[in-house]
């Protein structure tokens, strides 16, 4: 058997009953990486000795502990603009090219104590810019479903790493669907945690008041598993939660009766692929079967949610991005003086889609363009988040189209980048309004690309987004399905 | 709005970019088309509407002021573009 098709629960489980070792199952995913990745191009470090290393020791204990970690042996793919000491993080782009961080981020920190195996990095849309990870400064990744298409992005080859087997968890970030898009494209499972859940600390900042990072995963129960080993307080991060965690896996019983869905009749317009529109409305029709309630609603801002996310995401980015200044880290051009170096610095460490939303982000936060651009953008983000407040005094969930297509083709959207931003429609608003949602497989297009539904939840209730994931995944086999590679 | 080259060139500077001719016109385009989409915020009216500030209630968290990282000099220095002597070498920031 190949091991590294297996589930984190699978997994986990045989582990345990000592029906592998953690070394075997690291061989295996190093084994099926080595087979697949030079068509799919998904990880741009991999971390092959530290990796068995980290396996020799998880047997160690696994032999002598008798209630070992959660996550111990279990080999995890982590997206590059994580912090990982003393693994290269170069968050896709030039500028960070030879970038080894002296610490761990948090949620790194955490799952080496809860025993997992970090495998490597993965592709991404340099520093989390995109849509599709051809962004990346080093390399496109692929669709493993359709090697001429698109993983999504940005969390790019995270989503592709799991959909091929290269990984049995991946970690992604969030900031207007980065981790919802790319699960949806891929066909896997991916949740974006409520703003503050999980800590931000050590992640590359892109957009501070959106970035989340969450659990990619080839099944919802592993999904619950691994946001309960990363959701946490973490004094460091200052906009983090201190709320107790709950027992995601607990919520997992099947039952939905009861449970409130609403149908936001804005996301279901012109623009969608009418087998996303048909896959997403069965999956509803699938849940009312199993006991839900389901109604429409309204959440009439929806059109505004591209141009304000545009706004203030690359207003936070150009503010982030200003740190970059190769004086202590980083690539430094050689120039005549200081601002010579900084210009060049930059024009040179940055690609063109982060020099685009550099300068958008700075032109809306200049002198004379504040109040007109970014100012306007957050007093309609209130409104988005109004909108969302309003519909859940009557439902307990929104259920929507991750995406409004499936995979588009490498190189379509590259050219006009307000059509790359469109593609996000149905996942920026959860972003502007800090809220959780997951993205679960939910059928195929006839060109046998996944499509992807989307579960949107109040703050804090991962637990009813999970459940409605799981029971649903249930009654179906999509997330069986595997790619032929 | 019609988004000229110089503001092009004014903002390339504020955010320390050097762009080559081409690139400032392919911004100047690019740029211009999307301030052009985000004109439709205009259509609402905000007036009376509060700026979003946070997704959820958050106060200001407190903690002592002492020093919690590890001394890490050498991991720091490491990623340094240029050193000397144990410290940070940069250009020459006063005439």
């Amino acid at each position: 058997m190949n091991l590294a098709v297996l589930t984190l629960h699978e997994a986990r489980e045989k582990l345990r009953k000592r029906e592998f070792s953690a070394q075997e199952l690291t061989e295996a995913v190093f084994r099926r990486i080595s087979e697949t990745e030079e068509k799919l191009h998904c990880y741009i470090t991999l971390s092959h000795d530290t990796a068995l290393k980290e396996a020799t020791q998880a047997d160690k204990l696994l032999k002598t502990d008798t209630n070992p970690h959660s996550l111990l042996g279990i080999p995890i793919a982590v997206k590059d603009n994580f912090l990982t000491r003393g693994i290269r993080t170069t968050c896709a782009s030039k500028f960070l090219e030879n970038f080894i961080p002296p610490y761990d981020c948090t949620t790194v920190k955490k799952l080496r104590a809860s025993g997992a195996i970090i495998i490597g990095k993965t592709n991404l849309d340099e520093f989390a810019m995109g849509s599709s990870a051809e962004n990346s400064a080093f390399f496109a990744t692929r669709n493993p479903w359709d090697t001429d298409r698109v993983p999504g992005g940005s969390s790019g080859g995270s989503a592709a790493a799991l959909a091929a087997d290269q990984c049995i968890v991946a970690l992604g970030t969030d900031t207007g669907g980065s981790i919802r898009q790319p699960a949806a494209f891929c066909g896997v499972v991916g949740l974006k945690p409520t703003y503050g859940r999980v800590s931000r600390y050590g992640i590359i900042a892109f957009a501070s008041s959106m970035d989340q990072v969450g659990p990619m995963t080839k099944d919802v129960r592993d999904c619950a598993l691994m946001l309960e080993a990363i959701a946490s307080y973490d004094p460091a991060d200052s906009t983090s939660a201190n709320r107790p965690v709950p027992q995601y896996s607990a919520s997992l019983t099947g039952d939905v009766k009861g449970l409130r869905i609403g149908i936001p009749k804005e996301y279901f317009v012109s623009g969608i692929q009418p087998a996303v529109e048909q896959a997403v409305r069965k999956a509803v029709r699938q849940l009312e079967k199993n006991g839900a309630a389901i109604k429409e609603i309204s959440l009439p801002h929806t059109d505004y949610a591209v141009a304000v996310y545009y706004i203030i995401a690359t207003a936070e980015a150009s503010s982030n991005l200003a740190r970059y200044d190769g004086m202590r880290y980083g690539h430094r051009a050689r120039a005549k003086d200081l601002t010579e170096t900084y210009m060049l610095s930059r024009a040179e460490g940055f690609g063109p889609e982060v020099k685009r939303r550099i300068m958008l982000g700075t032109y809306a936060l200049s002198a004379g363009y504040y109040d007109a651009y970014y100012l306007k953008a957050q007093r309609v983000r209130t409104l988005i988040k109004k909108d969302f407040d309003e519909a859940f005094k009557s439902c307990d969930v929104i259920i929507a189209p991750t995406a409004p297509t499936t995979a588009f083709k490498i190189g379509e959207k590259t050219q006009d980048p307000l059509q790359m931003y469109l593609s996000d429609i149905y996942t920026i608003s959860v972003n502007l309004a800090g809220l959780p949602a997951l993205s679960l497989p939910c059928g195929f297009d006839s060109e046998g690309l996944p499509i992807g539904m989307q579960i949107i939840g109040k703050h804090f209730d991962e637990s009813t987004i999970l459940a409605i994931a799981y029971a649903y995944e249930q009654s179906t086999d999509w997330h069986k399905r595997k790619p032929n590679l | 709005m019609k988004l000229t080259r110089e503001e092009v060139q004014r903002v390339a500077m504020l955010a320390r970019l050097r762009l080559t001719p081409e690139d400032e016109e392919r911004l100047t385009e690019q740029l211009g088309n999307i301030l052009q989409y985000v004109g439709k915020l205009n259509q609402l009216d905000t007036s009376g509407i509060e700026p979003f500030s946070h997704a959820v209630d958050i106060a200001n968290p407190m903690r002592e002021d002492a020093i919690t990282n590890e001394p890490n000099a050498d991991a720091l220095l490491a990623n340094a573009p240029e050193q000397e002597n144990h410290f940070f070498q940069v250009p020459k920031i006063i005439e």
